[in-house]
Parts: structure tokens; C-alpha cells; sequence
């Protein structure tokens, strides 16, 4: 019985769509966590992106606030506190190596949105 | 030998790669730092050992009192292990050397570790002198090199009140603007006659002492220190040889530095008479395979205590090894700096000991700059240079003096205040060899091969040169060299707003405005690429309601906002916002003041007055926002715009209506104006001030626009400043009535939404307007260009549009929707955390968060 267990990917409901706000961030409380979601609207597609609300360089809950945009082919978002980039798919800062924040996957099903956990 | 060598641990690299020559570093200061990236750029093939005493590799020891304002250890790093590693360098910290053999080419470590050298380099830097003063043993007696003696100044800060600097050269006056950082009551005490007696000549030293003192840290110069003992009010007293005594809670050493060369001494390497590792050219010491670099070496019976002569050691060092040219052929030890925000430079002889030196000065007592040039006998060349109070003619003195650029006809024209005539040394009028950047060894010649090699940014060449990013002196020099290079290669410098519209912000204006268009979306698809990003949004949105004046928050409008303007308050540091209503010309009701008293008390808000004449309440959680404005705007007040590049206040004094002098009523006038203008979107904020007569009491010429009463009616000023780079307002028509001032501020401000770039203040504007005043007066009052009814036009249509963004946020259930934390959740951000202090809240330091033993995110690095 002492067999690994397998690693599981939970869907965890979190939202409505209609709480999201197309190009711009809104932010949701999971398991404790605060995870910045993010609708974004580009050349007719729809893409849903989750990254941690923790802004590791402004030591503050506050990254689903800032504006989003395209940096060099990247989605990011810009901190609002320091204007730091984050790509909304990696979590990588553009303007530091040594600095990433944690990204979500993200699905939509009949208007729900779900996040991934492990 | 083989059994000796089994009993001790070896270091297992140094013996992998036996083929290698070995360089083994003592020392990993700037110097130490600078002298492998040195190596490393060579390309030569080396095995790099770095034994750093300090528990921390390379950091920045220049800006070490920025440490008091808020930088971290981690900013001043100049290099951290995994950079090194890259570079295939074996750093090892807290590596104190205790042997050095030199017959067999080892070095031994405290812990036993040896690592075999071929050639080994001694960047041990030095220490500061103290001097022997009975009792400066005692506690709270420290000195300012290290990061650790910034941790021990700021405990010992903590605790103490006053505090005293020994030493008033350039480490003791940048110490000093540490204690006052600190908070402390500071006091300098300096054993010579004047300030920076090395530096200055005795008339630029006791101008800087009035002015320092005028900062409010005073000054005492002749002071030889007897005895440090038990004092009567404070900790301390300090007995001087004169009788005198000074009381402090703490004393910090700063007279100067001695070279670092106990290991030099011990294994009998030559060291001059006063200490100091001697080197030659190529920075040998008397072992011709060990080099010594920086503070700890002589060269020429001299200690250099300056970076840059330090890193061109470095590069001497380097050349050395690697079989190049290049010696080290002394330094030049100019210096331009600010000291507690006074302007100080000094170049080459400033006291004029050069024989048959002519020296010319420049003294404007009222202004408090003093300017002196040495040059020499034959008025052919610049020797030196002392600036007090304007550095300004700085860069072009230093490169006079530097590549013996012939002096014009008249030389004292380099010194006085700009008269038109003034010589400019443009970038073409270097030669290649001329020296652009000391710090880094940066010629007019490597910037132009950097351009030829294709380089052709200011971005690219600071990070291929290294040019300007040392003390930074040179960047405007260094912008005007790569302007004008680029230049004559025909490439133009993109003025583009950003990477998604190949346009200005001035030309995106016009584009909205005549092809009618509402949305960032509309504007994109027509002009732009991509997304946008936080430069283009926040731009186009500002452009969108300068000119249609629509409500903000509009859902198209929404996400181009900047934070401020998505949740109408101002961001500060932990995530919350601060929360300031509009109080027209500073006037205010007591029921008003009641109000915001009672909100504040509800809201538990930190309160304090702000320079604008209004009152700001801070620490307001972003879901708490649409309640406090509820309460706000039900008592009659409107948002005041604090969050937005739009008019902020109309600063007024209290006028004729009560005061003896005053002529006109410049409160009346002050609501008036503030209410026409509220709410115009701008390139960047606007503040206004109107003062009731020439006493100027509302500080009108350091605004955007600044109305001073004469008996007659009001003299209008315009694109003052205060802030960053103060700037006086220029006096643009005088003796107006109502209607005309109106008129003119309504053209003046509306040429200026149109026509300035993105977050240019009027200031900014004005300095960089063709034409200048001139231009702007036969605008604005002869209608050159025929626009001003449209101007007057669109600014009637911005004040008949306006509305209270809060109200009609609050009336909007769609809007209120964004003031939340969380969507899923009515918790609150646990990381928002507050203290008490003097009676209210403050943010809770991340130290203050863990003992509250809060569950706060763990920093991601």
C-alpha cells in the first residue's frame, strides 16, 4: 500500500464569466490563494489566462489590477506598482531572469470558469 | 610532501585543470568585481578563483547611503553566484586568507583549503581610518564602509537622537547625509579649516559649509577631537583641543581610508612607508606573479581612493596577463556630485599649485553658486575646476581639461551664467580619443564603433560600452554624442509612442480627433498593432477624454486606465488607496472638515494634510472605496482628481476679503478656476496657484499656472514647477481682467493637452517649445496660428461636460462591480496589514507582519 499516488488535476469552479472583465484582470481567492484571472481578447480569439496577485518586486496583492497588453509576441501584464512584465502564460518577468511568479491553467465550460490545481 | 598534501583538503577544481593557469583573486570589492569582468571579457583562457573575506560577493559601495533610503542589500549587488558560475568562476565568500607562500604559488584559507596560483591579484581594499582618540572604542562609536556598518549605524540610529560625523571629506559628507536620513540631529566635525579641503579651494568649502548648514546639519570645522567620554544630556561628549565640547549619542568615523596590506606586510611584499602595496605600470608588486589593484595599492608614492582609478588599474592588470597594451598611467580624480542635494564638482588642479596658473571666478552670493577655473599660463588650456551650487558646465570643463581641447578667446565664458554667447562644446567638437565616460574608460571612439557595429539605441551602447553606467555623470554628454552620430548615419531617432503605434503622442491626438474616433479598439484596428500595452493605453485614454470628455470608467474605456484611474484613488505601497475630495481653492466648511473627520474615524483612514490645501485619507481597502465616496458625496464633496494627469488644485491665499495687503480676492478667484478646469485630462497633472498680491504667499510661480493680484487686475505666469526640477514660472501677461485671464489659461492649456508628449509637465513642455515664450505668446495672445477659437472651444466643451467621476461611479451598479477583492470571496486581503503610529495607522513592515505571525505569501524569487 505503499504505492505513489498518482498526481491529479483538480478543476476547481471558481467564477461566472460575466465576473470577468475582457482585457483586464479580476482576482479570486483559492485555498488561500489570491490568483489574478485574466480575459483577454486578441485578433478575434478568446484566451483565459490565471497567475498568482502576489507581486514578488512590490511585496504587494495587486497584479490583477494592472494593465495588460503584448510585449515582444508576449500577453503580459504590467505591475502597477513598478510597471514590471509578466507573461500571463509563464509567469516569467520580463525585466528580471531571477524573478517568475506562478501561473494557472484556466478552462471555461456553460460559463463557469475553473482553475487547475495539483 | 604527498603526505602533508593528504592531510589537508584541497581544493578539487584548482586540481582538475591542472593545464590551466590559474588566477586566484583576493578580494571581490567593485575593483575585485571589475578585474574579472575584465578577464572574463578577454576571452583568455584562465581558471578564475574569487576568496571573498565578506560574507557577500561584489555590491555597489558608491551608493551605499541610498541603503537609508530604502535600497536593499540586494539592489547595490554588482554580481550575485549564479552570474559567476556562469562564467565558469569558482567564488568562494567568507574566505579569509591566513597564507599566502609564495615560493611554492599557494594560497591558504582560515578553514585549511588551499588553492595553487600562477598568477595572483590583490584587490583588498581598504579600511577606514580611525583616529586614535581615547574612547572611540565605546558602543555607538562606528564606521561607514561595509553594508554590515549601515546595519550597525541603523541600530545605533534607533537609539540616539544626535549624532556626529569625524571627518568632513566626501565619505564623511555622504555619511553625514546618512545620519540625517536617519532622522538624527547631525553635526560634522572636521580637524582642517573647510570642507573637502582635498577637492575644493577655501572659498568653495565655506560655501558649501553655509549651504549644508542651511540643510540643517552643522558644521565644525578647526575641531581636533581630545577625548570621547560619558556625556550630560547625551550618551557622549566630545572634548576639542580648544576647550570646547559637543554632546551626541553616537559618533561616526569617516577621516579617511588606509590601504588594506596586512598580507602584503606579513609575506613581505614591498609596501610604502605610509602602507600601500607598491605596483608598477602594470600593477606587478615586487612579486612580478602577484598584482595588486584598487585601494589597497601605491602606485607612485599614491593611493587612489576612487573607483575609476580602481578599475583602470583593473584593466592595466588584465592587459598585463593577457599580453596587451595598456598601463595604468595615473587617474584623474575629478568628481561631480550631490551632496544632500547641493551641486558639487571639482576637476584636475582646483587650487591652482600648477606654477604660473591663472584662475578666473564666478561668485552670485544671492544664488549660492561659486565657480572657479584654473587654467594655465597661456589661457590655452583648462587645469581645473571648482563648481559649488551649478555643476552644469561640468561635462564640457572635464573634457577641456581632459583632451586639452584648445580655450576659446575668452575663457571666462565658460564659466558664466549663459548669456547667449556661450561656447558649446558640441558632440562634433570631440575627438575620437576624447574621453565620454571616466568610469568605465569609455571613448568618443568606442561609442562610434559600437554604432558601426550596429548599436543604435542609447540602450544598446550603455550596455555594450558600459559608457554612463558607473556614476552616471556623463548621460546627457553621452546622449549627444549618439544623437549626433546617429544621425549623420541618417538613422532617425523614433519618436514612436511605443511598440504598438509608429506615431507621437501629439500626432495620435490629431488622428482621434479629426477622424473621429471613440475607442482604443477603433484606434488600434486603424493605426496601431498588437494589444497595446501601459504606455499606449493609459496615453489614448487621456487623448479620448481631453478630447470627448466621456466618463472614464466607460466599459471601453476601463481596462486603458492606469490603477489610479480603474479604482479613482491613488495606489499605494501595500495595495491600498488613498481617498482626496476636492476642496476648491483650500476653502472649507467646518461641517466639510467634520465630515472627512468622521469618515476617516469610521474608515479608520491615516490623515494628513497634503501641500495642495486638501486633506488625504490613506489605508482605504480597494472594496471599502464605494462606501467612503457614498458617505463623501452625500456631504457635498466631489472626487479631486489626485489620481489623474488632470488639474489637481488651485493653491490660493486668503486674499483682500481678510488680509491687510492683499488687492484682489484671490480665494474667489482660486474656487472659480479650480472649478473651470476640474476634470480636464492633460499629458500629465496641472497645478495652479493664485496669490492675493506680490507677497505671493500661494507660491504661484512654481506652478503650472500662477496668478499673482496687482493693483490693476492679475499678471498670469505660466509652466512653473516645483518637485524633481524646480522651475520658475515665466511671466506671460500682466494686468488682466477676469475675462482675459479666463481666455488666455483656456489657449494655454488647451495648446498644451494638444501638443505635449506623454507625461510632460508644462515645464518640460515649455523647455522643449520651438520658439519658446515667444512662440507660445504669439499663439496664445496675437492668434498666430488662427486655432484659438477652436481652443476656447474645446475647453468650454470639456467644462460643460464635466462630471464627478465618484458620483457617477457610485450610482452605477455595473462600475462598483470592479471594487472588489476577490470575485468568489468577501475576505480581504490578509496581507494588508497596519500598525500604530503617533496615533494612527501605518502599512506593517514585513517584519512587523511575521511577528504578528500572520500568513503573508512567501516572496517568490
Amino acid at each position: 500500500m505503499q504505492a505513489q499516488a498518482e498526481v491529479l488535476t483538480t478543476w476547481n469552479d471558481v467564477c461566472h464569466t460575466d465576473d470577468l472583465v475582457t482585457n483586464s484582470g479580476v482576482c479570486v481567492l483559492l485555498e488561500g490563494k489570491q490568483i489574478a484571472l485574466f480575459k483577454i481578447q486578441i485578433e478575434g480569439n478568446t484566451q483565459y489566462f490565471g497567475v498568482s496577485n502576489w507581486d514578488p518586486i512590490g511585496q504587494a496583492n495587486v497584479l490583477y489590477r494592472g494593465i495588460v497588453g503584448t510585449l515582444q509576441g508576449n500577453i503580459v501584464v504590467a505591475s502597477p506598482l513598478y510597471k514590471e512584465h509578466y507573461v500571463l502564460a509563464t509567469g516569467q518577468c520580463l525585466e528580471r531572469d531571477d524573478v517568475s511568479i506562478q501561473s494557472y491553467e484556466v478552462r471555461v465550460e456553460q460559463n463557469r470558469v475553473f482553475i487547475a490545481t495539483l | 610532501m604527498g603526505f602533508f598534501l593528504l592531510k589537508i583538503k584541497v581544493n578539487e577544481m584548482t586540481l582538475s585543470s591542472q593545464q590551466q593557469q590559474r588566477i586566484v583573486i583576493i578580494g571581490n570589492g567593485m575593483v575585485g568585481h571589475h578585474f574579472v569582468e575584465q578577464l572574463i571579457n578577454s576571452k583568455a583562457d584562465y581558471h578564475i578563483t574569487v576568496l571573498s573575506g565578506e560574507g557577500r560577493l561584489a555590491y555597489d559601495r558608491v551608493y551605499l547611503s541610498s541603503y537609508f533610503t530604502g535600497k536593499t542589500a540586494a539592489d547595490l549587488a554588482l554580481t550575485d553566484e549564479k552570474t559567476y558560475k556562469q562564467w565558469g568562476v569558482n567564488a568562494v565568500t567568507g574566505a579569509w586568507v591566513t597564507d599566502i607562500d609564495r615560493t611554492h604559488q599557494v594560497v591558504t584559507t582560515k578553514d585549511g583549503t588551499v588553492y595553487p596560483y600562477d598568477k595572483l591579484v590583490l584587490a583588498t581594499g581598504s579600511y577606514p581610518f580611525v583616529p586614535p582618540i581615547p574612547g572611540n572604542e565605546q558602543e555607538h562609536c562606528l564606521v561607514y564602509r561595509t553594508i554590515e556598518d549601515l546595519e550597525s549605524i541603523s541600530a545605533s540610529a534607533a537609539q540616539s537622537k544626535i549624532g556626529v560625523v569625524v571627518g568632513g571629506g566626501l565619505l564623511g559628507l555622504e555619511a553625514a547625509n546618512a545620519l540625517k536620513s536617519a532622522g538624527l540631529e547631525t553635526h560634522v566635525v572636521e580637524f582642517a579649516p573647510q570642507l573637502m579641503a582635498v577637492q575644493l579651494d577655501a572659498m568653495g568649502g565655506s560655501l558649501l559649509k553655509d549651504k549644508i548648514e542651511a540643510l540643517g546639519v552643522q558644521v565644525h570645522t578647526q575641531k581636533a577631537t581630545e577625548i570621547i567620554e560619558a556625556g550630560e544630556q547625551c550618551r557622549y561628549r566630545m572634548k576639542f583641543s580648544d576647550g570646547s565640547h559637543l554632546e551626541t549619542d553616537m559618533v561616526l568615523f569617516s577621516a579617511g581610508i588606509r590601504p588594506s596590506d596586512q598580507l602584503a606586510r606579513e609575506f613581505e611584499l614591498a609596501v610604502g612607508e605610509r602602507g600601500g602595496i607598491v605596483i608598477d605600470n602594470q600593477c606587478k608588486t615586487s612579486d612580478p606573479n602577484i598584482y595588486a589593484i584598487g585601494e589597497c595599492a601605491l602606485w607612485e608614492k599614491r593611493i587612489y581612493g576612487l573607483v575609476a582609478p580602481g578599475y583602470a588599474m583593473a584593466r592595466a592588470a588584465v592587459a598585463s596577463l593577457t599580453n596587451n597594451e595598456g598601463e595604468f598611467a595615473g587617474a584623474d580624480m575629478s568628481t561631480k556630485l550631490k551632496l544632500m542635494g547641493v551641486e558639487v564638482g571639482s576637476i584636475g588642479d582646483a587650487h591652482g599649485n600648477t606654477s604660473g596658473a591663472l584662475v578666473y571666478t564666478y561668485h552670485d552670493q544671492p544664488a549660492g553658486v561659486y565657480k572657479k577655473l584654473v587654467v594655465d599660463e597661456a589661457k590655452a588650456q583648462v587645469l581645473g575646476a571648482v563648481l559649488i551650487g551649478d555643476t552644469s558646465d561640468y561635462d564640457t570643463l572635464l573634457q577641456y581639461a581632459l583632451n586639452n581641447i584648445a580655450l576659446p578667446d575668452a575663457p571666462e565664458a565658460l564659466i558664466l551664467p549663459s548669456s547667449g554667447d556661450k561656447p558649446l562644446l558640441g558632440a562634433d567638437a570631440l575627438g575620437d580619443s576624447a574621453t565620454i565616460c571616466s568610469c568605465h574608460n569609455v571613448s568618443k571612439g568606442d561609442i562610434v564603433e559600437a554604432i558601426e557595429g550596429g548599436s543604435c539605441s542609447l540602450g544598446d551602447i550603455k550596455s555594450c560600452t558600459k559608457a554612463s553606467t558607473g556614476c552616471g555623470g556623463c548621460s546627457a554628454l553621452l546622449k549627444n554624442v549618439v544623437d549626433a552620430e546617429l544621425e549623420k548615419r541618417g538613422v532617425e531617432v523614433s519618436k514612436a509612442i511605443c511598440e504598438h503605434f509608429n506615431h507621437t503622442r501629439q500626432e495620435l491626438y490629431h488622428l482621434i480627433q479629426v477622424e473621429n474616433i471613440e475607442t482604443f479598439d477603433a484606434l488600434l484596428e486603424k493605426h496601431g498593432k498588437g494589444l497595446g500595452c501601459e504606455i499606449c493605453k493609459p496615453a489614448a485614454a487621456s487623448i479620448f477624454a481631453s478630447v470627448w470628455n466621456d466618463y472614464i470608467l466607460r466599459q471601453a474605456h476601463q481596462p486603458l486606465q492606469d490603477t489610479n484611474d480603474t479604482y479613482l484613488g491613488n495606489m499605494q505601497k501595500d495595495g491600498t488607496y488613498s481617498v482626496v475630495p476636492r476642496v476648491a481653492g483650500g476653502e472649507i466648511t467646518p461641517d466639510k472638515l467634520i465630515l472627512l473627520g468622521e469618515v476617516a474615524k469610521e474608515y479608520n483612514l491615516y490623515t494628513k494634510i497634503t501641500g495642495g490645501q486638501r486633506v488625504d485619507l490613506f489605508g482605504a481597502r480597494v472594496e471599502q472605496l464605494p462606501a467612503i465616496w457614498q458617505k463623501l458625496v452625500a456631504g457635498g464633496f466631489e472626487t479631486g482628481h489626485a489620481y489623474a494627469k488632470s488639474l489637481r488644485t488651485v493653491k490660493s491665499c486668503v486674499g483682500s476679503t481678510w488680509c491687510r495687503f492683499g488687492v484682489q480676492d484671490s480665494v474667489g478667484q482660486a474656487i472659480d478656476l479650480e472649478n473651470r478646469y476640474k476634470g480636464l485630462r492633460a499629458p500629465h497633472k496641472i497645478k495652479f496657484g493664485v496669490s492675493g498680491c506680490t507677497r505671493e504667499c500661494a507660491e504661484a510661480q512654481g506652478k503650472d499656472i500662477g496668478i499673482i493680484a496687482t493693483e490693476n487686475g492679475w499678471n498670469l505666469y505660466v509652466c512653473g514647477n516645483g518637485g524633481m526640477k524646480p522651475r520658475h514660472a515665466d511671466l506671460f501677461a500682466t494686468d488682466l481682467d477676469d475675462a482675459t485671464l479666463v481666455k488666455y489659461i483656456d489657449r494655454v492649456l488647451m495648446f498644451y493637452t494638444k501638443t505635449a508628449d506623454r507625461l510632460q509637465r508644462t515645464s518640460v513642455w515649455m523647455e522643449n517649445l520651438e520658439g519658446g515664450l515667444d512662440y507660445l505668446k504669439s499663439v496664445v495672445i496675437d492668434d498666430s496660428l488662427g486655432i484659438c477659437d477652436d481652443l476656447e472651444a474645446q475647453m468650454q466643451h470639456i467644462t460643460d461636460s464635466y462630471q464627478c467621476e465618484w458620483k457617477t461611479t457610485i450610482e452605477s451598479p455595473e462600475a462598483l462591480k470592479r471594487f472588489r477583492q476577490f470575485v468568489n470571496s468577501d475576505e480581504t486581503d490578509s496581507n494588508i496589514q497596519f500598525v500604530t503610529e503617533r496615533d494612527q495607522i501605518r502599512p506593517a513592515t514585513s517584519a512587523e507582519k511575521y511577528v504578528g505571525q500572520q500568513a503573508i505569501p512567501v516572496d517568490i524569487i
